[in-house]
């Protein structure tokens, strides 16, 4: 049993993030036990929805990434706070827009990347430009206060879990199914291990690559959606760290870079760790800088154990 | 016509800068002197050195997510260190060229993807960054100001520097046999191996390369700017890879140009002044830039289609 | 060999060798050596051990057993002693000039001044052996039609690149070059044999081989079975040294079926019925396999995917076109029938692990659990998955693109029978193969040379010389 559990490669995030918070209580003596584990889930859930759209992106194989994340989830937020208006009620026509924009950006993405043949990298980076001037130039600088009936939502929590937490929850296992039960999920599990072979056993690899940009924007969209209205509006750089965040939590969540497999569960456990070990490295009274600096040797230091395993193998 | 422009391709972005540079002119008759043109290209040799790095990692079919916060570090250090401790500012810099060849040699050695230990390595100058200078300030040692804001005749220090680094950066990597080698990596790594060279130092020196471009672009930001801050550079990552790819460059393949991504860093320089100066909304510079950006891409696509089409 | 030159002066040596991949024999005790002034003309069909000959020579692959040697330079490594190689597949790098590419293998070239060198130098090889080509030196490698690239390679080849070429090895030099253009590099090679240069000569075309080599060297199932100065060969004995490789059961031809409705009819001529076996014959590289899977491709999108395939594909080339490496036995066998079998877009788990079962069985996959990964299996096993996977959908078209590579007797065997009751079930087969007794079992043949089909062959029409015939260019390449 433990044996089965240690060869899974989410287990190893999900440690690294029990050892954090261990870490936090062992400092504090066990006191604010519960509001860590509520900011965790909270900040967490934001990361770990784009995180799983990342995933579904980096398990096309090499080359197959989204830069566009931060500006989809920036426009998304801003076209759904100016919709709604701050009117109560109209938290779904919000919601709708923000998936429309999702479905929009993540076509255009994948008509860049299809008809001009740009590799991923510069399409959706290029497209990113224009989609932070369509947020800046709908936002005017003004701050849109979401709905009230939306912020404490967003903000609230039910059977003591944050609301937020549990809507990512949702949408991982509706991935999982996807991924792990569907035809669609097994044609995109083979396309990431080698297109060309893909293409040859009959799986659509095109129709593939399409919905997954789009799924990407989407769940992108959704994230910001969320994140605007638990912070009480949108902001032009709301969705700057998470470009680095997103690409994070997958590697760290045991996805394979190379494409082909990917893991649920890891994203969850690589989120809660991302925060946690940000939140440590605070209370040990550590400095901006040195947080960073800790935060980068860890990513570097999973990728290389990933690998030599890999080598291992 | 089509023909030409695909067998020489430094006519698209060449010409593409002059007719920013024609229309930019045409708008605002009066950049057209020594004080406008140098405002104008203001900012434009730390651009080019930064995308000249980034152009040794794709000449290597690699790509550097973490040159912006790299260049952001040097800035630091140099507006701290190199002004009060001359001798060990340069140690320090010299050992950051010396990590960046380690980095490429590590890459090629564990076949790591480069893209995500670049990613990872962002956060680590970031946070070096971060820790040397924790708010903005500092001062560019005086040598360097007097360097950067030098007034030679007839044309201003941008457009002078412009040319020398396009020159000596073309001598490097097109001219010298080693930067032949170098892009024969990026063409065709198996072939190369084949004859007997070391992929793993040709990889490191790579690296090695772009951490001196890297250095260079931090350096002369700050002669520009006098002081610096953690943040300084963070959008030159995105912006060097645009100038790499508007110069002429491509993803893989070894098929860079040295010049080309000067003139690629003018341009993306130039657009941002041309488009204020064309009164469009500030809101929509960067996304008139992405435009530009896709514009030159598909440009380039119909050419080298046309081209192949027509044997 | 040639008895003018004393074995201690020659090039190089090969005493006893052997080579093994795993279990494979691709070699074995070829004993060779070759001197100065010799030109050897090596054929044989494919797999015979060719390219794992030409290997050992270059330094490629160390031999299993044996010696390799460099007598004449008392070089240890082939690239001291001189030897050179030119492949059949590119090792340009297509960014640089034709200057620059000489300077990757040409690692004296330094110093300021270095490019003029390298021009003066890359530009006298190819005017020496292609007077008039009018190729520039400094376009890249790119820009040049295939042909042109070809040159190029054979022209680094014979430059002296600061230490003169001893031996050249050219693997099919003339594939992509038109009949003025081969002549002139004949020419070239006599030449260099005549100041005392030493070539192996790979060809398909047989005129070629009597043109230029001193020696013919013919190689049948790793061994060499014949190496006699050319004068002592004729076509017709050199075509029956080459042949015959399954001396053994080719007469397993199964009844002729009455011919069903026309399924397939391509551009370039390829046509096949309803139940039918349809055989693609000839050298290996010569466009069957992107006949083949070009004709996968145009049938079917990348798009959507049909409930029932229309046409499925066996890979040959199992790590490219084949395998999804991370998966099961399972997952990668019942890739095929996932729409076929799904409800509301999910996978039937239940109906896939039967389809595996049947099919571990039915094919004899041999392992204890079909959830292993693929990658457990031995690599006719593995070849057994990608039947599995292509027969256990009810695609009208199977497309099998050198599938039996590296597949034991006994699973050949196996393949073979269930290839035909399927056809008898009105399945059609395209099957390409490098194998001519498997090609022998088919209704029809089509031989591809350069490309094109350069034959058609039906019912008793399909014997191995016949096949061979049309494999080879018999005619001058100059008439």
């Amino acid at each position: 049993m433990v044996k089965t559990l240690l060869g899974r490669s989410w287990i190893w995030s999900w440690i690294a993030a029990a050892a954090a918070f261990g870490l936090i209580m062992l400092l504090t003596q066990g006191r604010g036990a519960e509001e860590l584990a509520y900011a965790a889930l909270s900040f967490g859930a934001f990361a770990a929805i784009v995180g799983l759209g990342q995933m579904m992106v980096i398990t096309l194989g090499p080359g197959n990434v989204d830069l566009s994340i931060p500006a989809t989830m920036t426009l998304a937020a801003t076209l759904a706070l100016k919709g709604m208006g701050s009117d109560p009620g109209t938290s779904l026509l919000g919601l709708a827009i923000a998936i429309g924009v999702g479905c929009g950006a993540g076509l255009a993405n994948f008509a860049l990347i299809y008809l001009l043949r740009l590799p991923p990298i510069i399409a959706t980076l290029a497209a990113s430009l224009i989609y932070q001037s369509l947020a800046i130039w709908s936002n005017r600088g003004l701050r849109i206060k979401p709905p009230a009936d939306l912020a404490d939502f967003a903000t609230g929590r039910t059977i003591g879990i944050p609301n937020v937490a549990l809507i990512a929850l949702v949408l991982s296992v509706v991935v999982w199914i996807v991924l792990e039960r569907s035809v669609f999920g097994r044609w995109l599990l083979g396309s990431g291990q080698n297109l060309r072979a893909a293409r040859l056993a009959g799986i659509p690899t095109q129709l593939v690559r399409a919905v997954t940009y789009t799924s990407v924007a989407v769940l992108a969209a959704v994230a910001g959606y969320l994140l605007a209205s638990f912070s009480g509006g949108a902001s032009l750089n709301m969705g700057q760290e998470y470009l680095l965040s997103s690409i994070a939590v997958v590697v760290i969540g045991g996805t394979s870079i190379a494409g082909g497999n990917s893991n649920v569960p890891g994203i969850w456990g690589a989120s809660l760790f991302l925060f946690l070990v940000v939140s440590m490295l605070n209370s040990y009274g550590l400095g901006a800088g040195v947080r960073m600096l800790l935060t980068g040797l860890i990513i570097i230091g999973i990728v290389i154990a990933a690998s030599t395993r890999r080598g291992r193998a | 016509m089509i023909r030409l422009f695909a067998r020489h391709r430094i006519l698209l972005p060449a010409v593409s800068l002059i007719v920013l540079l024609a229309a930019t002119f045409y708008m605002q008759p009066r950049a057209m002197s020594y004080f406008g043109i140098n405002l104008l290209f203001n900012l434009a040799i730390p651009i080019a050195l930064a995308t000249l790095a980034q152009m040794m990692i794709m000449m290597v079919n690699d790509i550097d997510l973490s040159l912006g916060a790299f260049i952001s570090l040097v800035a630091c250090i140099t507006a701290t260190v190199l002004h009060d401790q001359p001798v060990l500012g340069m140690a320090i810099l010299a050992a950051l060229i010396l990590a960046y060849a380690c980095l490429g040699a590590l890459i090629h050695w564990l076949e790591l993807p480069a893209i995500v230990v670049t990613l990872g390595m962002s956060f680590v100058w970031a946070g070096l960054a971060l820790t040397i200078l924790p708010s903005p300030g500092g001062s560019a040692p005086a040598w360097l100001r007097t360097v950067m804001t030098v007034k030679p005749p007839l044309f201003p220090m941008a457009v002078v520097a412009a040319v020398l680094i396009a020159g000596l950066s073309h001598v490097l990597v097109i001219r010298s046999g080693i930067g032949t080698v170098l892009r024969g990596v990026g063409g065709n790594a198996a072939s190369v191996g084949r004859a007997g060279w070391p992929l793993l130092r040709l990889k490191a020196l790579a690296y090695a390369l772009a951490g001196v471009f890297g250095v260079l672009a931090g350096m002369a930001l700050v002669g520009l700017t006098t002081s610096a801050d953690a943040n300084i550079a963070l959008r030159y990552t995105l912006l060097s890879i645009a100038g790499v790819i508007l110069g002429g460059g491509e993803f893989v393949g070894g098929r860079v140009s040295a010049v080309g991504a000067v003139i690629g860093a003018l341009t993306l320089t130039l657009a941002a002044s041309f488009l204020s100066f064309l009164r469009l909304s500030p809101d929509w510079q960067i996304g008139a830039q992405g435009a530009i950006l896709i514009l030159v891409l598909t440009a380039r696509l119909i050419f080298t289609r046309r081209d192949r089409t027509q044997g | 060999m040639t008895l003018l030159t004393s074995p201690s002066a020659s090039i190089v040596t090969l005493t006893n060798v052997e080579k093994h991949f795993g279990p494979v024999r691709a070699l074995s005790g070829v004993s060779l050596s070759i001197g100065p002034g010799e030109c050897v003309g090596l054929v044989g069909h494919n797999g015979a051990g060719k390219s794992t000959l030409v290997n050992l020579i270059n330094g490629g692959l160390v031999p299993s057993a044996g010696e390799v040697s460099f007598p004449a330079s008392g070089a240890t490594r082939a690239l001291e002693a001189g030897v050179r190689s030119v492949f059949q597949e590119l090792s340009l790098c297509p960014n640089l000039t034709v200057a620059e590419n000489l300077r990757i293998s040409h690692d004296n070239l330094r110093g300021v001044g270095w490019r003029k060198r390298a021009h003066t130098e890359i530009a006298a090889s190819l005017d020496s052996i292609f007077p008039g080509h009018g190729i520039d030196a400094d376009t890249t490698v790119d820009r040049l039609t295939i042909a042109e690239r070809q040159m190029v390679e054979i022209a680094i080849g014979f430059a002296p690149r600061g230490r003169d070429a001893r031996l050249v090895i050219l693997d099919e030099p003339t594939s992509s070059l038109d009949a003025g253009i081969a002549q002139q590099l004949l020419t070239h090679i006599r030449t260099f044999c005549a100041k005392g240069g030493a070539v192996v000569f790979i060809s398909h075309m047989i005129g070629e081989i009597f043109q230029v080599a001193s020696t013919i060297v013919v190689m049948k199932d790793g061994r060499i079975v014949a190496s006699r100065p050319t004068a002592e060969f004729t076509r017709a004995t050199l075509v029956d040294q080459m042949g015959h490789v399954a001396a053994e059961t080719t007469d397993a031809v199964a009844q002729r079926r009455a011919p069903g409705e026309e399924v397939l009819h391509t551009g370039d001529g390829l046509v096949a019925r309803k139940g039918e076996v349809v055989g693609l014959a000839g050298l290996a590289g010569h466009g069957q396999a992107e006949a083949l899977a070009q004709l996968y491709l145009d049938r079917t999108s990348a798009w959507w995917g049909d409930k029932v395939p229309k046409v499925v594909f066996v890979a040959g080339d199992r790590g490219r076109d084949g395998i999804l490496p991370l998966w099961s036995i399972l997952r990668n066998a019942t890739v095929s029938i996932l729409s076929q079998t799904a409800r509301h877009g999910l996978v039937d788990r239940a109906a896939e692990a039967r389809v595996a079962a049947a099919w571990k069985t039915r094919i004899g996959i041999r392992t204890d659990d079909v959830r292993n990964l693929i990658l457990s299996l031995s690599g006719g096993n593995q070849q057994k998955v990608l039947f599995a996977r292509a027969l256990a959908s009810d695609a009208p078209i199977v497309i099998m693109d050198d599938p039996m590579r590296g597949v034991d007797i006994g699973t050949k065997q196996d393949v073979y029978a269930m290839i035909q009751s399927e056809a008898a079930r009105g399945r059609t087969f395209l099957w390409y193969s490098t194998e001519t007794e498997e090609v022998c079992q088919c209704d029809r043949v089509f031989v591809y040379r350069d490309g094109q089909i350069s034959a058609r062959l039906d019912g008793a029409d399909i014997t191995e010389d016949r096949i061979l015939e049309a494999s080879f260019q018999m005619q001058e390449a100059a008439a």
